[in-house]
């Protein structure tokens, strides 16, 4: 078990607070993603806790090329991981940020 | 199949490939769904951080309150992706807190959305102390007038101590896919050797726990279709119908229960089961739908499907 925290620089503007949102289950190959606003201006949090010891390279460019695509931030990302391959953590973060800004008000 | 367009199948959302958010999602009236102790919350289970292993914010299981045809009812949806659905001591207080407030509360009933393997290893005696308190809280809801509907549709069945609250509730909605038991057919092969119960025989798995047995043996009272329109219909036609909780109905219990050890205590097969039962043409009855099946079953009951 491998703990990360990372701090995403995202362009555009912030995200919206919206309520929670949780997509995905942690059952193997695959990952949770819970979608919260976040404390950092200008910023994404994300938080990691993954099964799968020693990828923090590949988690940092995963959640970079995320940030990028999307206007992230201002929100919080906690990920729990059981061993979800890159493509399958980049799909489940884009879910999850569409879901969590697709909410009706 | 509609003819002129052949292979076109009825649209139809399946109940086993949906997550538990999703089953719920689709069996309450949507949007009214308010989940109590939720992901942001973080609760989860201890001893599996004390193991090193992955947690979930919700512990594999989403409990809460919503509507059903317009009526409140309390709701828990049980994750099997995470774990095997299995009950460790979180997962179990939130099903025990759910039941709880049910009596408290008196909504019109408990969905509980079964989908699991028992109590979790690794977190054996909270989960098995979890499993005794669920059956108490859950007789408790039921002895306060609240029916409790289990609904099992998942890939990971109902087995171990979730088989027997299963069997606590008012009433049961399976699914041919869905699979009811004490001792999975793994535990089984592995105790008893693949002589008694050949684990990797897919065919004889199911027959012998799925859907359509337990409905025949009287321990599912609705077979239903993997869809979830037709577990939301299910669910609101059990809640309606409430089953006697006092001596009387036990002693009957106990009684059908020793007739049908009578019956059938000599098959050695549940295709034995459906011939001794009379159902017409037992060994096609795997290949039956949900309808064509009920009706098979009614006809060799006598009954009016």
């Amino acid at each position: 078990m491998e703990r990360l925290a990372f701090e995403l620089e995202s362009a555009g503007p912030p995200a919206p607070r919206a309520p929670p949102v949780v997509v995905g289950v942690v059952a193997s190959g695959n990952l949770e993603v819970l979608v919260e606003p976040g404390d950092l201006a200008g910023r994404c949090r994300v938080e990691v806790a993954t099964s799968a010891n020693g990828f923090a390279e590949i988690w940092d460019a995963v959640l970079r090329d995320f940030a990028a695509r999307n206007a992230v931030a201002g929100l919080a990302l906690s990920v729990n991981d059981a061993g979800a391959t890159p493509a399958v953590v980049s799909l489940r973060l884009d879910q999850a940020v569409e879901e969590y800004l697709g909410q009706r008000p | 199949m509609t003819p002129g367009n052949p292979g076109h199948l009825p649209a139809r959302r399946s109940y086993r490939e949906a997550t538990a958010r999703r089953r719920l999602a689709g069996i309450l009236d949507p949007g009214s769904f308010t989940e109590l102790l939720g992901p942001s919350e973080r609760v989860t289970s201890p001893h599996l951080a004390g193991l090193g292993l992955a947690v979930a914010f919700d512990d594999g299981v989403v409990v809460g309150r919503g509507l059903l045809g317009g009526r409140v009812v309390l709701a828990a949806s049980q994750e099997g992706g995470f774990m095997g659905g299995a009950v460790g001591e979180v997962h179990g207080a939130k099903l025990v807190g759910l039941l709880r407030r049910a009596e408290r509360e008196r909504p019109a009933g408990v969905l509980l959305l079964l989908d699991s393997g028992g109590v979790r290893l690794q977190e054996a005696n909270a989960g098995l102390v979890a499993v005794s308190e669920i059956m108490r809280a859950l007789l408790g809801a039921r002895a306060a007038g609240v029916p409790v509907v289990g609904l099992i549709g998942g890939g990971w069945g109902c087995f171990g101590g979730m088989g027997i609250v299963a069997r606590c509730c008012d009433a049961l909605a399976m699914s041919e896919e869905g699979r009811l038991g004490i001792s999975g057919p793994d535990v089984i092969e592995a105790t008893k050797g693949v002589e008694e119960l050949d684990a990797a025989d897919r065919a004889l798995v199911w027959r012998t726990y799925g859907g359509k047995h337990r409905y025949l043996l009287g321990e599912a009272d609705l077979l239903v279709e993997d869809d979830l329109a037709a577990f939301r219909d299910a669910a609101a036609a059990l809640l309606a119908s409430p089953r006697s909780l006092d001596e009387g109905a036990l002693a009957r219990e106990h009684e059908r229960l020793a007739r049908r050890l009578a019956d059938f205590g000599g098959c050695t097969d549940a295709a034995d089961v459906w011939r001794a039962a009379a159902v017409p043409d037992p060994d096609r009855l795997p290949l039956l739908d949900a309808d064509a099946f009920r009706r098979a079953v009614a006809a060799a009951r006598g009954e009016e499907p």
